[in-house]
């Protein structure tokens, strides 16, 4: 079975937007106050769970068709969009320990879907 | 894996500690929320290309609609949504860029699950040299500075 390129763009696509829904849900956590009434109120969660659910359509469509093991390596690929925007908007740094530890990851979920195959 | 629960440890770390449990949790859930969603997308039969979408926009809205109307679908995007609300927990005050990529930890949930509950799955090689590299890859997120 092909992997077709609609499904490749629609996968990256949705990892790019949700790595973005973590940047949302961090600005997000950081105006958190007590009250339900302004948990409901933040619009900063809400965006980032917005963008959370429509990277998630992106992936329903993108994995439908198409191989896991070339798709679900890709979805991992957000965990390295998410660090460059936290050094870019909230200047963390990137360190030995976390480049490599993303590596790791990364890999290890290449593999896990080498297995499912 | 840290331990938080030090006698006398500054607060600093014992929140650290308590983060990365936070995130650990929302991996169990989400490897949960994941296998329902999966089960519902197979109910629904859904599948659609790019290109369909683009020449019937419709599909799109009834694609939202399903994630409503089918059991499955619905608890397991609430689960998301509680998981949400725990990871935003866990990153208020906390590095995005060291407990966001710890939630690849729902990929060696979710093998080992299916596992146990399809008959038909096997441990293999790439399987667990896959899980040691994502369970070594989070120690090291973890690891102390």
């Amino acid at each position: 079975m092909k992997t077709p390129l609609s499904s490749i763009i629609l996968v990256l696509f949705g990892s790019f937007i949700g790595s973005f829904g973590a940047v949302f849900l961090k600005l997000g956590a950081e105006h958190m106050k007590g009250s339900l009434a302004r948990l409901l109120n933040n619009y900063w969660l809400a965006t980032g769970i917005v963008l959370y659910l429509l990277s998630s359509v992106f992936y329903m469509m993108g994995l439908s068709q198409g191989q896991l093991t070339v798709l679900y390596p890709m979805v991992s690929l957000g965990y390295i969009w998410a660090i460059v925007w936290a050094r870019l908007f909230f200047k963390e740094p990137f360190t030995a320990a976390k480049i490599g530890g993303l590596a790791m990851i990364v890999f290890g979920v290449a593999l896990i879907n080498l297995g499912n195959a | 894996m840290t331990t938080p629960t030090v006698v006398g440890a500054p607060v600093e770390s014992r929140s650290e500690g308590r983060a990365f449990l936070l995130v650990f949790s929302c991996t169990l859930i989400g490897a949960l929320a994941q296998i329902l969603v999966k089960q519902g997308t197979a109910q629904l039969g859904a599948h659609v290309t790019l290109g369909q979408v683009f020449r019937h926009p419709g599909l799109f809205v009834s694609f939202c609609l399903g994630v409503i109307t089918n059991l499955k679908l619905f608890i397991g995007y609430c689960m998301y949504g509680v998981n949400t609300f725990l990871m935003a927990l866990a990153l208020k005050g906390r590095e995005l860029s060291r407990l966001y990529p710890i939630i690849a930890l729902t990929y060696v949930w979710v093998t080992l699950l299916s596992l146990v509950w399809l008959p038909s799955e096997h441990m293999n090689f790439f399987r667990s040299i896959g899980i040691a590299f994502i369970v070594g890859g989070v120690s090291v997120l973890g690891m102390k500075k």
